[in-house]
């Protein structure tokens, strides 16, 4: 990854309000291709929020969001002002990346294998019997080979994540997005979602994760983020991150999470 | 009390020719009215959701303004008022060897119109019930607002809008009685001159009431298949095809007790 000097993922002065209230503030953040990236922080730090900018769920209002050569969501015109990208060229934007949600959105109303194949078919247009195939691959890789007719209903917490990560996957993306991904299960299944993404990780794939699970930060990341109030308030390598942590704030915030 | 059971049952099991093409007529007039009314109804109903306040304005004017208006004056507002006005007549449409009549057309168009504007309502409360997360991970696989719309939100809300929908065309049903006063030769106005004819009233009110239970009745059972089918996504053994959901609702009509999940 040393060989590519481009990130894959570059933030530069990123702002964002909701009325008055400033979320985002100045962000400056690269993710280089085969990265892992956590960022941490409290609730309402506007991590999330920084996630969703990154796949254009969320606008925002002055910096630069890059995906390699392309600027996120926007064009910019010839006074150097932002113009929303026209819908074809967004949506073959998101393409290239996949994201998994907290509250894992599976579609309820197909089977599990019927959203496996959804946007390969419909969007990427690949042949029905191909897209069945790669997905009982990545439904066999996420341990869930049994369950392709299952609809999400039928499934457990940790059963229904492995799977929305294994239909991110059959967009054979460039990069992951995880956003709070094991918030809502128990222990016990956060365990078999983190072992999957870990596994990801470990395949070489650029992920970007917002996530309080402090292990999956100082053991599968190659870097760590911490947000507060809109601000990055350190950024470094997981071994400097939980060593000697210069910064107090950072310190205060690990503290309470143990 | 006087009631002439010969007469009863020979109108209930040989009806004649007249009385089954006004039962026809009724049926095919519901039919097509709740069609346009649902074709109102999404149109009407994704305007009232509208990003753009002009066509959420019109679309919700039109659902105040028809709501507002009983079925019975709207259908004579159509059919006559527009006629004498010299606004619009309805003329009879021949296709091939099918006769369409004026007031045929007109209570369609009316009765269309008026159940548009109940569809609107329906559509739209499925419409927001769509939960805001599905429609994020559409658009997070790349998805354009069509697809979005086409793929999740509409059949994601259609769960939640057959069941009313369902409702609506039982009322539909016999709603359509009130085209007789445009002069629709259906199976009300049909009863009433044979009424005239033979005084025999009571008799012939009953066989027409249990033609509209009849068709209200199979209206039920294919109501029932179809929400069977749509609820695949809660069944142990999901019903993939449309004879299986029969089964299932043959057989297990209790899964009709179980709450929608959304």
């Amino acid at each position: 990854m040393s060989a590519s000097t481009k990130a894959l993922v570059r933030a530069e002065n990123i702002e964002k309000w909701y009325g008055q209230n400033q979320v985002l503030k100045d962000i400056n953040l690269e993710v280089h291709s085969g990265q892992v990236m956590t960022i941490i922080g409290p609730s309402g730090s506007g991590k999330s929020t920084f996630l969703r900018c990154i796949n254009h769920l969320e606008t925002y209002q002055g910096g630069r969001l890059w995906l390699g050569d392309d600027l996120i969501g926007y064009r910019e015109d010839a006074k150097g002002r932002l113009r929303p990208l026209p819908q074809q060229e967004l949506v073959r934007q998101r393409r290239r990346i996949g994201m998994v949600f907290q509250q894992f959105n599976l579609f309820w109303h197909r089977t599990v294998m019927e959203n496996m194949i959804e946007g390969p078919v419909r969007v990427l247009g690949i042949p029905k019997d191909e897209a069945i195939e790669t997905g009982k691959r990545l439904l066999a890789r996420v341990g869930l080979a049994e369950k392709a007719d299952a609809y999400p209903g039928k499934l457990s917490g940790g059963q229904q994540q492995r799977a929305a990560i294994a239909r991110a996957l059959a967009m054979k993306p460039e990069l992951m997005l995880f956003d709070e991904p094991t918030s809502s299960l128990d222990p016990e299944t956060t365990g078999e979602v983190l072992a999957v993404m870990t596994e990801l990780a470990n395949d070489g794939m650029t992920m970007i994760v917002v996530t309080h699970e402090m292990e999956f930060a100082r053991k599968v990341s190659d870097r760590v983020v911490m947000m507060e109030h809109g601000v990055v308030q350190f950024e470094s390598d997981p071994e400097d991150f939980f060593g000697n942590q210069p910064n107090e704030r950072v310190r205060a915030f690990l503290s309470n999470m143990q | 009390m006087q009631f002439d059971w010969s007469f009863f049952w020979e109108r209930l099991f040989s009806p004649g020719d007249v009385y089954l093409a006004a039962l026809g007529r009724t049926l095919s007039m519901a039919v097509l009215a709740q069609l346009l009314g649902v074709i109102i109804g999404f149109i009407v109903g994704f305007g009232r959701l509208s990003r753009w306040k002009v066509i959420r304005g019109l679309a919700g004017f039109y659902v105040w303004v028809i709501r507002g208006i009983p079925v019975l004056v709207l259908l004579v507002l159509l059919f006559s008022g527009m006629a004498a006005a010299g606004i619009f007549r309805f003329n009879d449409l021949v296709i091939g060897d099918l006769v369409l009549p004026a007031s045929y057309q007109a209570a369609v168009v009316g009765l269309g119109i008026h159940a548009g504007a109940y569809m609107a309502e329906i559509v739209r409360n499925g419409i927001q019930s769509v939960g805001a997360g599905q429609i994020e991970a559409a658009k997070a696989l790349g998805m354009s607002s069509w697809q979005v719309s086409k793929r999740v939100i509409i059949p994601q809300a259609t769960r939640v809008i057959v069941p009313p929908l369902g409702n609506e065309f039982n009322g539909m049903l016999k709603t359509t009685s009130l085209a007789s006063v445009i002069g629709v030769q259906d199976i009300f106005l049909v009863t009433q001159t044979a009424s005239a004819a033979t005084f025999k009233v009571f008799e012939l009110m009953i066989v027409l009431s249990i033609s509209y239970l009849i068709l209200t009745s199979v209206w039920n059972v294919i109501q029932g298949v179809i929400e069977t089918k749509l609820r695949a996504f809660e069944q142990d053994i999901p019903a993939r095809s449309w004879g299986q959901a029969v089964v299932y609702y043959v057989r297990k009509p209790s899964v009709k007790k179980e709450t929608a999940k959304a």
